[in-house]
């Protein structure tokens, strides 16, 4: 299962690319840290059809991070929600796909999201409709460490620890850098796990790029009953294309012809590959 | 209107469970028998308004009709981006009620005013607008606001407002009601400042004038043919309310009547671009602002005499 799970993240990351690639523009890093976690979502625990996207007991998954939605156009591809083709056509006039996610228009997308700080406070309210409607889905809601900086995100830490939300599970993808700079050098979170747990959450940290972690982590959930669950995953900004891991000026940029070069190598793909998805 | 409210979704909350009522930590004593007889459908849910918001629409996404109920300024403007975004932008069934219309709270001030809420909720795709006059009407927009489906956006004042209407009368979507018949000039009120017209028109008429009054209850979508009518049989018309000058009602009308044939001239009665600065009773802010029924009637005579 990890290897298997191990291939398609890397498999996610290739379309990833080749989807911002054909887009012409987009968040490559944001998308590739959070592959190991999209893939473990999608293909161990949430309860999803792709034939019903709108089953009103399924569980949700919110991108709150709204700018990696082509990380979560490209694992509802996989999934089956829709043909991977569609990938082609992000951002070009006549596509459900642009550089953020769309519910009303993508199959498969639980919340429209691109601005930080609301897909959390949605997915609480989703949640929160669980519990009054005494439903047993989960709602698992993906966080960039930036976005905890907005006081939407504390707000609504406090409301899910108020009415005991154990339905409801975030993950932070940490990778402790934001648009221009690192966190630490803008508005440090530190101690990230210690700011969660203050605010009545129970707190799981793990490795955001080992999928055996991550399952690990996701199959405690709740951590503790009446609670809402926070796994930190530490992760790497731009996983997977060396000269993007941690390096702050790749938010939003695309590679030259040399670096093209690089990038291809470091995800396994041909110059061939890049022209089908 | 803010009991009228709270009685009517009370009786609503009875009649669909799917009702949720959700505050902003507001609504002491005039919430109580709700948060006692539907605990269950009844938030408050603290000082975090933009969270309440999304909270709403999330709910919303999962069959709930949420009624997010707080002070103008702290919902409209606080929370304006989750309005727009995580409500209108996907079309969520979330009602959003705000209190304290225009100089309503007037000695809180400023801050607590809410002169650019229309102006601000006009320009957001998907929104109904109701601005109702009086408590009566207040019960039929509500009502109304729980019956549609989509975004709906409730403005209220507090409470003791004047009585507009009596008896029994109409109230539908979208559809000014004409409280007087009349020929010289048109007054086109919204909000409680509907009161202050009809004393208005009801001193004008003493004085021999023949004053047409229309109660704009929806903002949105606004009722174009009543106001073409308008300026077709009485050349003049003045738009009243509770609001900037800038972006309500006055701006509304003057979009319709700027890309019709028909030729009319428009006073727009409101809060001239400034902020409120005075404290005072709200007759008396009204007075100031020139929206008391005297002053009404007396922009209204001037108007009409000018060639």
């Amino acid at each position: 299962m990890t290897n298997e799970l191990a291939q398609r993240a890397q498999e996610l990351r290739q379309l990833i690319f080749k989807t911002i690639y054909w887009a012409g523009g987009g968040h490559i890093p944001s998308s590739l840290s959070i592959a190991e976690i999209l893939v473990v979502l999608y293909f161990r625990f949430l309860r999803v059809d792709p034939q019903d996207p709108h089953a009103q007991d399924r569980d949700r998954f919110i991108l709150s991070k709204g700018h990696a939605g082509v990380a979560l156009f490209s694992v509802l591809a996989m999934k089956g929600f829709f043909d991977r083709k569609l990938l082609a056509s992000a951002c070009h006039l006549g596509s459900p796909l642009g550089g953020h996610p769309d519910m009303v228009k993508v199959p498969g997308v639980d919340a429209s999201t691109g601005s930080l700080g609301h897909g959390f406070p949605y997915g609480a309210g989703i949640a929160f409709a669980g519990k009054q409607d005494q439903k047993d889905y989960k709602v698992y809601c993906l966080l960039g460490d930036g976005e905890c900086q907005e006081g939407s995100v504390w707000e609504a830490a406090i409301f899910a620890a108020q009415h005991k939300l154990d339905n409801l599970v975030a993950i932070t993808d940490y990778n402790k850098l934001q648009a221009i700079d690192f966190l630490d050098n803008v508005g440090s979170l530190s101690p990230l796990a210690d700011k969660w747990k203050a605010f009545g959450w129970e707190v799981v940290e793990v490795n955001g790029h080992d999928t055996e972690d991550i399952s690990c982590a996701l199959k405690k959930v709740p951590f503790k009953k009446g609670k809402p669950s926070m796994v930190i995953a530490h992760t790497v900004k731009g996983k997977g294309i060396s000269f993007m891991e941690n390096a702050p000026i790749w938010h939003y940029r695309m590679p030259n012809t040399e670096e093209l070069k690089i990038a291809l190598k470091d995800l396994q793909l041909s110059e061939e590959d890049l022209k089908s998805l | 209107m803010r009991t009228a409210y709270i009685e009517t979704i009370t009786k609503l909350t009875k009649e669909n469970p799917k009702i949720y009522s959700m505050v902003g930590d507001n609504g002491a004593i005039v919430f109580d028998d709700y948060r006692r007889d539907f605990a269950r459908n009844f938030v408050n849910f603290g000082i975090a308004e933009a969270t309440m918001t999304s909270v709403a629409a999330g709910m919303a996404s999962c069959g709930a009709i949420p009624f997010i109920y707080t002070i103008i300024p702290f919902l409209v403007m606080r929370a304006y981006e989750q309005i727009r975004n995580d409500i209108c932008l996907q079309q969520m069934n979330v009602k959003i009620v705000g209190i304290g219309a225009g100089l309503k709270y007037s000695t809180l001030g400023p801050t607590h005013h809410a002169i650019e809420d229309l102006a601000l909720m006009r320009v957001l795709p998907n929104i109904t607008i109701l601005s109702p006059a009086d408590a009566k009407e207040t019960r039929k927009a509500t009502e109304l606001a729980a019956h549609l489906q989509g975004p709906v956006y409730l403005r209220l004042g507090t409470n003791k407002e004047h009585v507009v209407y009596e008896g029994d009368h109409s109230f539908e979507l979208g559809k000014a009601v004409v409280l007087q018949e009349g020929y010289d000039v048109t007054l086109m009120a919204t909000g409680d400042l509907v009161w202050d017209a009809l004393m208005a028109v009801k001193k004008l008429s003493a004085e021999g004038l023949s004053v047409r009054l229309l109660n704009f209850h929806t903002i949105k979508p606004l009722d174009d043919k009543q106001i073409l009518k308008a300026a077709r049989e009485t050349k003049k018309i003045i738009t009243i309310e509770n609001h900037s000058v800038i972006g309500g009602l006055g701006s509304a009308v003057a979009e319709v009547l700027a890309q019709s044939h028909d030729e009319a001239i428009l006073k727009r009665l409101g809060i001239n671009d400034q902020f409120c600065v005075a404290y005072a009773d709200y007759e008396s802010l009204k007075d100031c602002y020139g929206l008391s029924a005297n002053k009404i009637a007396a922009a209204t005579m001037d108007f009409v005499e000018q060639k």
